[in-house]
């Protein structure tokens, strides 16, 4: 029964997410706050955007985001507004600072690092010296096509 | 009875797996044949007697034996029967004893069709796979056992999960699984190579039908699990870039690399080492993804039955044999040099470029799933990544990969010239360039990554077709076309399987550049309009399935007036379990979805509905099935059947001169 129960908590139920009272009637607004709303995790689900979530919590989100919006605030502002109330925690797309620094170039340091050893031995390889014979086998070979 | 007899085969198989895993080995070691003999007999009891026990499970399952624990916990006398059978499988201990007749499964096909490999090499091969066997043996049975009985069996059981009572998450698992333990195949045979100290081109040739397979497989699953998450989880998404789905994810890109660098091995002798490496990683990321699924370490939407103390004993797994090959790799992968040469232009560089992409892809998940944790160990920050991060960083590679994949294709091996593959891809570039105007036609210039997704798809499909059309030599296009109906099945393969991720490609961009949405409180009668849509809500009913009941809309799709089709969406709910579903409405089409979820009742009278237009979604899938039909096809090609070379080993006589 305990089993149960967790199964309960941990698999979200699915979701309707953004309901029809929540839409703006600005379109272009609405637009800028279903993109932001994207971005950030629902701070009690299992790996959900606020978008995506039904938690209670996810709509008060996106309701903050929307009032934020209209008050006139830019896109940054409101995603600021949100991470100053639940941290960085609620950030989907981690920022490129300090130790973060590590995710986000671990793959371009990567690639660099791999295609360098990769060219640098094909090319290594490519005008090697196992192309051409060596000095002894060259006289052997003299040796032999000698009439 | 037939519990208890399920789980004393379980026990026997485990007895006879730590024989197979000892006594061949010495025997190989010493040279003695007998003792290398006892690999194949202990290979296929060890399946036979596994097999036994899922049966046991499976018919607990299906007659709802209430006194076995695990039927209790995940079923329920009133579900369906496909559910009642996938429900052996729905939870962690039948998972596991899924995954053991798998591995068992693919260790006796080994010996049964290993016939042309030497019998050291085989030796070796079945004792790295009974030795997997052994520890995942001691894991089912000391802390996960599916065969424990209750004291007092209940009345009835407490139902399985109802997201996983859907057709397409019945066959999900067995289909990831056969992929993820299909590696280990690739992975008995690295380790098997290394202790021998020799890796060849025929090495390259056994390990790569086994790759092949499990890498489809994985095609197949992860195809599956995400067409069900599409149609399920009620908003439409197809990838969330979630710990378990990367779990899956990076086993796939890294056997896609084995794939090609195998390829490299058997036909040039080079990349050896580099081939021993991928096929370790390849089964380690698979084990690390069964460690992600099981221990909770990450949150996911999909956590399962999981629990720490099985972690550890995953994680201890993992490293041992992680450790232990890796160790034996760096002792001995000096011994492995490579002969062939080649320049800078020629299809093996492809090939290693398509390797150091793919290996950075996996690496770039790799990095971004775990990095939450690291972050919160090492620097005390609790941070979260999720798709805005994977799909900036993942993207760029696979488009590299894609921009590439047509280059490679033609490049001819050891050396080639850049120039003439140029100009024979002249029309994949037009066909490309084509895509891209028609993407900003019909876009109305609202994003780029519809047209640029669209070019991309189509450069790598028209590549594919080239490709092909370059196989069937020179000659009037009658002659042509027939040489290419008897090109050999590999080449196909390899044609359905690029065009299929040119398929896949289009499919993804098209879906998330041009998708429309509306989301709306509709009353009974009314109708809206969306892109060129009109859809009426006509009904909302109660109704009752077999273990479930459910709210049903009726709603009519129309396209300029004419009626297109009716849709059902529902809202379930599991009255056993206690959970509510979406089951969303699909009109489903070559060039667009229709899909429609119902909702709550809302406080005023009518019910919130949500309806969207997919653009290509049916490309996504289309594109996976091609991909793994790719690889069916080159499996089912004479130069690729396990036996094939058995076959070549006694040659046709020859006409004397």
């Amino acid at each position: 029964m305990r089993r149960l129960a967790l199964l309960l908590a941990l698999v979200a139920a699915p979701a309707f997410a953004v309901e029809p009272d929540e839409v703006l009637d600005d379109p272009a607004l609405e637009a800028r706050a279903r993109d932001i709303s994207a971005g950030l995790r629902c701070p009690v689900c299992r790996n959900e955007s606020i978008d995506e979530s039904n938690a209670g919590v996810s709509r008060d989100l996106r309701l903050m985001v929307r009032e934020r919006l209209v008050a006139g605030d830019s896109d940054a502002e409101a995603v600021q507004a949100v991470v100053d109330r639940y941290g960085e925690y609620v950030l989907l797309r981690p920022d490129a600072s300090g130790a973060n620094l590590i995710l986000w170039l671990a793959a371009p340091g990567l690639l660099i690092l791999a295609g360098g050893v990769a060219f640098v031995s094909i090319r290594r390889r490519a005008s090697g010296p196992e192309d051409r014979l060596t000095e002894d086998e060259e006289a052997r070979l003299r040796d032999i096509l000698k009439p | 009875m037939l519990i208890e007899l399920g789980h004393f085969a379980l026990i026997l198989a485990f007895a006879t797996a730590i024989v197979q895993m000892v006594v061949p080995l010495i025997g190989a070691q010493k040279g003695w044949r007998g003792w290398m003999g006892v690999a194949e007999p202990a290979a296929t009891a060890q399946f036979a007697l596994t097999a036994f026990a899922f049966g046991a499970l499976t018919v607990a399952f299906v007659t709802s034996d209430f006194s076995v624990a695990l039927v209790v916990a995940n079923s329920h006398s009133l579900k369906p029967m496909l559910y009642k059978v996938s429900g052996v499988w729905g939870n962690h201990e039948g998972s596991l004893l899924l995954w053991l007749l798998i591995l068992s499964g693919f260790g006796a096909s080994a010996a049964w069709f290993g016939g042309n490999l030497p019998e050291r090499l085989r030796a070796r091969v079945l004792a790295v796979q009974a030795s997997i066997g052994v520890a995942f043996y001691a894991f089912l049975l000391f802390t996960s056992n599916p065969f424990l009985r209750m004291a007092v069996p209940p009345f009835d059981g407490q139902d399985l999960n109802p997201l996983l009572q859907d057709p397409g998450l019945a066959f999900h698992p067995p289909f990831l699984y056969l992929g993820y333990v299909g590696l280990s195949m690739s992975f008995s045979f690295a380790v098997a190579a290394l202790i021998e100290g020799r890796v060849d081109a025929a090495w390259a040739r056994w390990v790569r039908p086994w790759t092949l397979a499990a890498w489809l497989f994985l095609t197949v699953g992860i195809a599956l699990g995400s067409w069900w998450a599409y149609y399920e989880l009620g908003w439409g998404g197809f990838w969330f870039w979630d710990p378990v789905e990367n779990a899956s994810f990076m086993p796939w890109l890294l056997a896609a690399a084995l794939l090609h660098s195998a390829i490299v091995t058997e036909k040039r002798e080079a990349l050896k080492s580099w081939t021993v490496l991928l096929a370790i990683l390849a089964f380690s990321f698979s084990l690390l993804g069964t460690f992600i699924v099981r221990s909770g370490v990450l949150t996911s939407v999909h956590a399962f039955a999981n629990d720490p103390e099985r972690g550890i004993f995953i994680l201890m797994i993992l490293a041992v044999f992680t450790g232990g090959a890796l160790t034996l790799y760096a002792a001995r992968a000096h011994a492995m040099e490579a002969k062939g040469v080649f320049g800078l232009v020629s299809r093996e560089s492809a090939l290693v470029a398509n390797n150091v992409l793919l290996a950075v892809a996996a690496m770039v998940v790799f990095v971004g799933t775990l990095w939450p944790l690291v972050a919160e160990m090492a620097f005390g920050r609790v941070l979260s990544v999720g798709p805005p991060f994977f799909d900036a960083a993942f993207t760029p590679f696979f488009v590299a990969l894609a921009l590439l994949l047509p280059f490679g294709t033609l490049l001819a091996w050891k050396r080639a010239t850049g120039v003439r593959v140029l100009r024979q891809l002249w029309p994949a570039a037009a066909l490309a360039g084509a895509l891209l105007l028609l993407g900003y036609a019909l876009g109305s210039g609202r994003s780029a990554l519809g047209p640029l997704g669209l070019a991309l798809g189509g450069w790598v499909i028209g590549g594919a077709g080239i490709d092909l059309w370059s196989r069937s030599g020179r000659g009037t296009t009658r002659a042509r076309l027939a040489r290419l109906r008897r090109l050999p099945r590999a080449d196909w393969g390899r044609g359905l399987a690029h065009g299929g991720l040119g398929v896949t490609i289009i499919g993804i961009a098209g879906l998330l550049a041009w998708q429309q949405e509306d989301i709306r409180v509709a009353e009974i009668g009314d109708s809206w309009s969306l892109g060129r849509y009109e859809i009426t809500l006509d009904a909302v009913r109660e109704t009752r399935g077999p273990n479930y009941v459910t709210t049903m809309g009726d709603m009519t799709l129309r396209a300029s007036g004419a009626e297109i089709a009716t849709l059902h969406p529902e809202k379930r709910f599991y009255p056993v379990a206690g959970m509510p579903t979406t089951e969303a409405g699909i009109d489903g089409g070559i060039w667009r979805d229709l899909y429609v979820v119902i909702g709550d009742p809302q406080e005023g009278g009518g019910w919130a509905v949500r309806s969207h237009v997919k653009p290509m979604a049916a490309w996504i899938w289309g594109g996976s099935i091609l991909m793994a039909l790719g690889g069916v096809v080159s499996l089912s090609d004479r130069r690729m059947r396990v036996a094939a070379g058995a076959r070549r080993a006694s040659p046709a006589p020859v006409a004397a001169e």
